[in-house]
């Protein structure tokens, strides 16, 4: 053991592993290209889970939107092909009666799905613009990021009805010059004086875009004459439960209150973002599964390459180790040298591969950073499954050097000496 | 310093049996310098080789230096080899990637000598042999009498008992040959025991004894008048 620490040995060997260079390098590229693929990979798929992660991040991953729609089993006197209209009572129900639900936010739109959108009118320009008719607490299940000196529909503004609206970026910039403050001016909404309270940007996974108008839903509802109909909800399950069990929960709680026969699969519809998210992390799952048996493959070919030339480089050498032996190295002394080679040139392979990789990485990331839409966000590698993968290869040189070293010691000196 | 007692040697070949050693008695003095002549297939190497610890007889008794030589397993061969032995080669058998004095400095490497101390013995004997200002030359860049010299060096580093030359001046031309004995000579002055494996008669007239060697045993052992090399040179 003590033959590791000394200084000597590991001059004998960076002489050895020098002084030919060519067999270094040919040695060296297996291992070095293993691990750059490795941590190169790695980074990847991290990039991936993180940008993944970042567009989930403005959404509430346990929550779903349900809607009605049309039956397709006649049930207790109903025919099939009934419309089925939720409303607050529903949401009502849903909140007295599933437990699982932590929040359900009704929520009303016109201008999507057929219905006619909002005349959006500020001075002399006009546009037509889809109007949402919301709850504070939709900012729950979906954040917007609300610029400076605005803000979102509050409680006060339920209550009272307000005339108040949030328009979308897109809409700032087509009626207002750049720099000018919307925020308090008046704007004509279907012919009504609406004060602008805020000018918000939407997450990218949300469906209303950033060319959509935000009503109080109370007020909503007075203007679009919509009594207490609504177009969805969404519903968010408490952080214990599972969205997917919730939903048919909901389904068949609605079913029951709506008149539905319990196997009408289409008189609800709904998308499941918990579901979805589920799918993606399984795919996630997946592409870091593929990434750790690809890495390790390679790792694996590489030391068995370096293996490979070693003991090539052992025959070549039985002179040289002959010579050792004669002048009085010991069978260990030259076994030892010969895995500590393989576990050195390993380890440098393995380092050298990593610094390549990680340069790389840090590249893209360069690339990519300033691009919010950059289906990879920092890429980096967990340092653990690094030195994991460094160890793991400085073991398998370790254990692969044992053939090349057996092989060296396995001629006798004089055989190796006999002059040709 | 050297004494062996009925030594016998055999090596298989197939199923034949080659009886290469067949009964060697012999002894050397200290500071002696014997010539071991035979015809290719008499068994000089294989003596050389036993005497070497890189064979073990079959059969017989080898001290050396009052140590009995027997039972080795490869790790006390190399001590021994280590402590008792200098190897000179007819190919020289330098280490092609290692410059003079780090050929040199090897077997104090296995001495386990610290740095300093083996690069001031290896410097030491380098110019002993005359070859102080190419330390730091590799092999390749050394004539063939060069690196003769330097394998000398790398025998006496050790400070052995006695050198073992395998027909040393095998691969070098008459004038180096007679440098290179002219050093060996220098060296025996000096009192070191030395065994020359040989088949020219010139080279063996410049040691002190002569030992021949025919189909495994010894046919004559005599004193012989030292020729001095330096009279060549």
């Amino acid at each position: 053991m003590r033959y590791i620490f000394e200084r000597d040995t590991w001059q004998e060997i960076y002489g050895a592993i020098r002084k030919n260079k060519m067999r270094t390098i040919i040695t060296v590229v297996g291992v070095t290209w293993g691990v750059f693929l490795f941590v190169f990979l790695l980074g990847m798929a991290k990039g991936l889970d993180n940008s993944f992660k970042s567009q989930f991040n403005d959404f509430a991953t346990n929550s779903m939107f349900l809607w009605g729609q049309q039956t397709s089993i006649p049930n207790n006197g109903f025919k099939r092909g009934r419309g089925i209209q939720l409303t607050l009572d529903d949401v009502e129900s849903l909140k007295s009666q599933v437990s699982d639900i932590e929040y359900v936010v009704p929520r009303n739109v016109t201008g999507r799905w057929g219905t006619p959108p909002g005349q959006f009118v500020r001075g002399s320009k006009s546009g037509a613009f889809s109007v949402f008719g919301d709850y504070p607490s939709v900012d729950k299940v979906s954040k917007k990021k609300i610029f400076e000196g605005g803000r979102f529909i509050n409680e006060e503004d339920i209550k009272y009805e307000r005339k108040v609206c949030v328009i979308g970026e897109d809409i700032y910039k087509q009626f207002y010059d750049q720099g000018e403050k919307a925020v308090g001016d008046f704007v004509k909404i279907n012919g009504i004086y609406f004060k602008v309270i805020g000018v918000y940007k939407a997450s990218r996974t949300g469906a209303e875009g950033d060319d959509s108008i935000f009503l109080p839903f109370t007020t909503f509802q007075t203007i679009f004459n919509q009594g207490r109909n609504i177009s969805w909800m969404v519903i968010t399950a408490k952080p214990d439960k599972n969205i997917v069990k919730t939903e048919a929960i909901i389904k068949k709680t609605l079913k029951r209150l709506h008149n539905v026969h319990p196997d009408d699969e289409q008189a609800f519809g709904s998308f499941n973002l918990g579901e979805q998210v589920a799918k993606v992390n399984g795919f996630l799952t997946g592409m870091k599964l593929i990434t750790y048996i690809v890495g390790i493959a390679t790792l694996i070919a590489g030391v068995i390459a370096i293996g490979n030339v070693l003991l090539i480089t052992v025959k070549e050498r039985t002179r040289e180790i002959g010579v050792r032996r004669a002048l009085g190295a010991t069978p260990s002394e030259v076994r030892g040298q010969i895995m500590l080679e393989s576990i050195m040139l390993t380890f440098i392979a393995g380092l050298i591969g990593f610094i390549f990789g990680t340069l790389l990485l840090w590249g893209i990331n360069m690339l990519v950073k300033s691009n919010e839409d950059a289906p990879i966000v920092n890429p980096t590698v967990d340092l653990l499954a690094v030195a994991g993968a460094l160890a793991s290869i400085v073991v398998l040189g370790t254990l692969i050097g044992l053939i090349p070293a057996q092989k060296a010691v396995s001629v006798k000196p004089i055989e190796a000496l006999r002059e040709e | 310093m050297i004494e062996i007692k009925e030594l016998h040697k055999s090596y298989q070949m197939g199923s034949n049996s080659l009886h290469v050693l067949k009964g060697i008695d012999f002894s050397v003095k200290d500071g002696e310098l014997v010539a071991i002549m035979g015809s290719s297939g008499s068994g000089k190497s294989t003596l050389l080789n036993i005497l070497g610890m890189l064979d073990e007889a079959d059969k017989g008794e080898y001290f050396l230096d009052g140590v009995h030589i027997k039972d080795l397993n490869e790790t006390k061969a190399a001590q021994y080899r280590n402590k008792f032995l200098g190897f000179i080669f007819q190919s020289f058998n330098l280490i092609n990637y290692k410059n003079a004095i780090e050929n040199v400095a090897l077997p104090l490497y296995y001495q386990r000598k610290n740095r300093k101390e083996r690069v001031e013995k290896a410097k030491s004997y380098l110019e002993k042999v005359g070859l102080g200002q190419w330390a730091t030359h590799l092999p390749s860049e050394l004539s063939g009498g060069q690196k003769q010299r330097v394998a000398i060096a790398r025998a006496l580093a050790a400070d052995p008992k006695v050198l073992l030359a395998d027909e040393p001046t095998g691969a070098l031309d008459s004038k180096t040959s007679y440098e290179v004995m002219d050093i060996i000579q220098s060296i025996n002055d000096e009192g070191k025991t030395i065994l020359v494996v040989t088949h020219e008669e010139d080279i063996a007239n410049m040691c002190k004894r002569i030992v021949r060697l025919k189909d495994g045993v010894i046919v004559e052992d005599i004193e012989v008048e030292q020729v001095r090399a330096s009279q060549y040179v």
